[in-house]
């Protein structure tokens, strides 16, 4: 208790909130106690020092922020990684590993290959539940959505109650409006809307589909969606380390569920290198949501679940959305966020940030 | 040689941490660092971490009391950047001995040493604040960082009053100190 009063006048004597005679009086007691005098010193650098990472915090907020910016007018170079010269240099650097990596890989893909042939006559292929959440088909109701089409997009009276046949995720890949989720997720679908936590809608058509990676990338076509300036969170193109702590953020049910785990394997499903393995609790309607590392940037994007196996997840590689614009570049122009604000943040506030930029993706 | 009202100007908005001195300073430099890295061995990405860093020792400088630039933002930019590229072209053992010099330079190693040592320092503080867990952490962000109130943070973090909030921020700050200090003690 001694100690906290103390250290109460140390920091009453810095802010200068002491009256005249308090302050002389504390001076004296300094003076003539070399510990106390010792103590204050003490304090004060750490008072100093605590301060200091809040600015140091506040100002990395704005570089980051600045160049997230200017890298988006074209001012610097996005992040990427350059062709040819790169990759020559991996190798002489990584050489020896690559070696012994690739043995290893021999010995386990005849393993793996042998154990495949064991399981393969019991269950053909319906290891894999895509993670849409289905919801009663009887529900579609054309009709209604006829009246949704009718509705000028600037006449704000709230919208008729979308008449959803399944349900999943998406997130945010361009603040302009351009959404990431699964390509199972809009198969087929007649209607595709984006509905954020406050429950607002808005209309989305499909700009890219690829079932061969489970990929889609949908365009908000409403007047009334407001564009966001800067994303939270960045999506490199680089790949994940195993092991890495990841957390995901998706609509299971109609309120938005953060899940939290870890990348246990850089392949997907029998060997898929287009995703990883991911152990993380998710339901049906996780599909599309974005899968984060701690820094907050995007590495993956949820797809499916084996079903014979708890915590086995698939996620789409966060790579192959930079594959799709390449194919989608003369319709569409996409920036993809480079640098995220939330690196260092802690997970609450990461969250925050995030979760205006997951939207429930609904369709018929 | 004497820096123009302009950029003392800047220098003040950036020991503010004001965002339009960034984006000034950023648009009249950034180019210049990124074709030096790039040049000499490095990619864009590089580039970027780089001149982070140098806004860095650039921000902690401006904020000295003592604080005097003498020469102008470009040539010390560039002056850090260069010295903190060559080291990172050692760590990584791409040295380039043949590392392009035609910008004037000025000799930065002592203030990068300091750097290093302030960065030491924020990363052991950044540590410590990692370990004391919840509510100390916000606590303790609340009124040391955030500069709120005692009767603010008492509401906020639902103590009974002022006094009993502060008892409490203390025996965070007690708690952060020892975390602190034997690591900066023993690390020196």
């Amino acid at each position: 208790m001694d100690d906290i009063l103390l250290l109460d006048a140390i920091e009453r004597y810095r802010s200068g909130n002491m009256t005249p005679q308090e302050k002389k009086f504390f001076e004296e007691l300094r003076k003539n106690n070399p510990d106390i005098d010792q103590m204050a010193v003490e304090h004060s650098f750490f008072l100093q020092e605590l301060e200091n990472l809040g600015d140091i915090h506040a100002y990395k907020h704005n570089l980051d922020e600045v160049e997230n910016k200017l890298a988006n007018e074209g001012v610097i170079a996005k992040k990427q990684l350059k062709g040819k010269a790169r990759v020559i240099y991996m190798w002489n650097r990584y050489r020896r590993t690559i070696a012994v990596a690739a043995s290893i890989a021999g010995i386990v893909s005849i393993a793996t290959a042998g154990l495949v042939s064991l399981y393969s006559d019991k269950k053909k292929d319906t290891h894999l539940t895509e993670l849409s959440y289905q919801l009663q088909k009887t529900q579609r109701d054309v009709d209604r959505l006829k009246v949704l089409a009718t509705i000028k997009p600037d006449d704000h009276p709230p919208k008729p109650k979308f008449p959803a046949a399944f349900r999943a995720t998406g997130f945010l890949i361009d603040g302009a409006g351009y959404i990431a989720t699964n390509a199972h997720v809009i198969n087929n679908a007649k209607n595709l809307i984006i509905e954020n936590k406050n429950g607002d809608q808005f209309i989305t058509v499909p700009v890219y589909v690829n079932k061969l990676t489970d990929l889609a990338i949908l365009k908000v076509t409403d007047t009334s969606f407001k564009k966001v300036a800067v994303l939270p969170y960045s999506i490199p193109k680089s790949f994940a380390e195993l092991g890495e702590q990841i957390f995901t953020l998706g609509y299971p049910r109609e309120e938005v569920v953060y899940g939290e785990g870890y990348l246990s394997a850089k392949s997907g499903y029998s060997g898929d290198t287009t995703s990883y393995q991911i152990s993380i609790s998710v339901n049906p309607g996780n599909s599309g949501g974005p899968v984060l590392n701690r820094n907050g940037e995007v590495i993956g994007i949820i797809s499916s679940k084996e079903t014979n196996a708890d915590g086995v997840v698939f996620a789409i590689k966060s790579k192959n959305i930079y594959q799709a614009l390449e194919d989608i570049k003369k319709d569409e122009n996409i920036k993809l966020p480079t640098r995220g604000t939330v690196k260092g943040l802690d997970r609450v506030n990461q969250v925050q940030k995030i979760e205006d930029c997951v939207f429930m993706v609904k369709g018929n | 040689m004497h820096t123009s009202n302009q950029e003392q100007e800047l220098l003040r908005g950036l020991a503010e941490n004001d965002r339009n001195a960034i984006e000034t300073i950023y648009r009249q430099n950034f180019g210049l660092i990124q074709g030096f890295v790039v040049k000499n061995n490095g990619y864009p990405d590089d580039a970027r971490d780089i001149f982070q860093e140098a806004m860095i020792v650039l921000y902690e400088k401006s904020r000295l009391e003592s604080f005097q630039l003498t020469c102008q933002i470009k040539t010390y930019l560039y002056s850090v950047c260069r010295r903190l590229w060559l080291k990172r072209l050692q760590q990584l053992q791409r040295f380039n001995p043949q590392i392009e010099m035609k910008e004037e330079i000025v000799a930065v190693e002592e203030e990068l040493e300091m750097h290093e040592k302030k960065n030491a320092d924020f990363l052991l503080m950044e540590d410590a604040m990692s370990k004391i867990g919840e509510p100390c952490k916000s606590l303790l962000e609340a009124y040391y960082i955030q500069k709120k109130t005692m009767p603010e943070i008492a509401e906020h973090f639902g103590y009974t009053n002022a006094d009993n909030a502060k008892t409490q921020k203390y025996k965070c700050l007690i708690r952060l100190k020892k975390i602190f200090f034997a690591q900066y003690k023993n690390g020196g």
